[in-house]
């Protein structure tokens, strides 16, 4: 259990706390392996992978009721404030990025079906090769936004939160390379659709990356650094992020 | 006709206009400033308050503002000195030999030392009244409570006194319960109204202050609703300290608190910051339930 978590006089309180937190842990570790199936099933064609990860989602769903209610039961019974209430919102938070990871995933699982449904005219390795690259920076991303619900390491969660820069940078330049394939090709229309829907949800993933390592930055610093980032109530410009 | 690129519609005309520090770090590039939320007037300044019972000394030195029109909860373990620096207010503690007061509470604006000797501590009580634990209405009826203080105060005339009883009792959210038997024995009254009516006796003599010592302590959760309910209301018209052991009240009901531990202030800052982001560790172990 995480030290930032214990040290109540009530140690059910400590339970409660530790149960919420292995919960969030079980759920990351599940959308994680469920984004790197689908994107493995995209590599390989391994239509009974992608298969597999849409088989899942039930239980990312499942995983996501029950932190819910872990944290309704922490929050109607402990009234908890400071670190403790940080840590519960930034657990109920975390849950709902997720479970929107998850939908990610199986959008990506059913894109696999469909760019591999047709026997005849199989997308080339080129088409996709933008997508594989997002995928190992939205990966890598997400996998560290996980870590960091074991460990809440303030440096390594400041650092994702800057992270997003390059994934939106390769966003663009996939979207301006695969809009060359449609204008060389108009056969590659189908593929190429496809392959902006799955760069767009690898920039969602790692938008909710970023989202998840805010959640460990206001947990453990206290102040909530979005507020640099989204301006003030008179309208500042703010940057896109997951909802 | 000339044309228009796109309507503007309701929303759009009713948008606030943007002011002008906004306007400028817009087009710098860089978020706009917050608006600064302006000063609290403060209503007694606490300066170096040590106070001794006897040999053991309760308050070690501790200076805080109290806000105007706002409500400053005290929190902290069982003999932390909370209730000491509550009865400090009003002089409560002369009515014991051997205690002792040092430092100030200033009031303002007219910077009266209420701890000066040459200040008289009923006069004190006047403008700084107080609600206990337990609800001690006088065994008199729930009119004469009221009455009383103005009574001491030399007022004499009934119609006056009449007036101010309503009003009170108004004030206490306790009025239309008890309009129409206000020469019944308090002691007839639930626990809750007995609280209310004990407010509405501090308030008849219109204070400038009102000290609550865990006025819900002995109360229902329904009667400590109304309470708090009360205090959120008075705090439009007077200045209110309170002590609490319970957290999350001292967070529903207050805009300032002060932790405090073995006689000493360790923190002093708006409640949000003290409930959200404390500064000190020793708070938020209190806080979080991580103490002793």
């Amino acid at each position: 259990m995480s030290e930032i978590l214990e040290g109540h006089t009530v140690s059910r309180y400590d339970g409660e706390l530790n149960t919420a937190h292995l919960q969030v842990l079980e759920m990351g570790g599940l959308v994680l392996d469920q984004c790197r199936q689908a994107l493995e099933a995209l590599k390989t064609g391994d239509l009974e992978a992608a298969r597999h990860v849409l088989a899942r989602e039930r239980q990312v769903d499942s995983l996501e009721l029950k932190l819910d209610e872990t944290v309704w039961w922490v929050v109607g019974r402990r009234g908890p404030v400071a670190r403790d209430l940080r840590a519960v919102m930034a657990f109920s938070k975390a849950v709902t990025d997720f479970e929107r990871i998850g939908d990610e995933a199986a959008r990506i699982a059913h894109a696999t079906l469909a760019v591999y449904d047709d026997e005849i005219r199989r997308p080339s390795r080129k088409l996709l090769r933008d997508v594989q690259t997002m995928g190992r920076l939205a990966l890598g991303m997400l996998a560290d936004a996980v870590a960091l619900y074991d460990t809440f390491e303030l440096a390594g969660a400041e650092a994702l939160v800057q992270r997003h820069h390059e994934l939106d940078a390769e966003f663009q330049s996939s979207l301006r390379r695969l809009s060359t394939f449609i204008l060389e090709d108009a056969r590659n229309v189908g593929h190429a659709v496809n392959a902006v829907l799955l760069v767009k949800s690898l920039e969602r993933i790692g938008d909710h990356a970023r989202n998840l390592a805010e959640y460990v930055v206001h947990l453990v610093r206290g102040d909530d650094g979005r507020q640099d980032a989204v301006g003030d109530e008179t309208g500042g410009a703010g940057t896109a992020r997951a909802a | 006709m000339s044309s228009v690129p796109f309507s503007i519609g309701p929303a759009a005309q009713a948008a606030p206009v943007r002011p002008p520090a906004a306007q400028e770090a817009e087009a710098v590039g860089r978020p706009a400033p917050r608006p600064a939320a302006p000063p609290v007037p403060v209503k007694a300044e606490v300066r170096e308050l040590e106070f001794h019972y006897g040999d053991f000394q309760g308050l070690k030195g501790l200076s805080m503002p109290v806000h105007e029109r706002r409500v400053t909860a005290l929190i902290g373990p069982s003999g932390c000195g909370k209730s000491t620096f509550l009865r400090c207010f009003n002089r409560m503690h002369d009515l014991y030999p051997g205690n002792r007061y040092r430092g100030e509470i200033r009031l303002l604006p007219d910077g009266t030392n209420l701890l000066a000797s040459a200040v008289d501590p009923i006069e004190v009580r006047m403008r700084i009244s107080m609600v206990f634990q337990k609800p001690n209405p006088f065994p008199k009826s729930i009119y004469e409570n009221v009455a009383y203080g103005l009574r001491v105060r030399g007022e004499g005339n009934r119609r006056a006194i009449d007036d101010k009883v309503e009003q009170a009792l108004r004030s206490a959210a306790l009025w239309d319960e008890v309009k129409d038997r206000l020469q019944d024995l308090a002691f007839n009254l639930s626990g809750g109204q007995q609280q209310r009516l004990c407010i509405a006796r501090a308030l008849a003599t219109d204070p400038e202050i009102m000290l609550f010592d865990e006025p819900t302590s002995a109360l229902d959760p329904i009667a400590t609703a109304s309470i708090e309910e009360l205090i959120a209301d008075l705090k439009d018209k007077l200045t209110i300290l309170i002590v609490t052991h319970n957290m999350q009240q001292a967070a529903r009901v207050s805009d300032y608190t002060a932790y405090m531990y073995l006689g000493e202030l360790v923190e002093f800052d708006t409640t949000e910051r003290i409930f959200m982001q404390p500064k000190r560790k020793e708070t938020e172990d209190y806080i979080t339930g991580r103490f002793g």
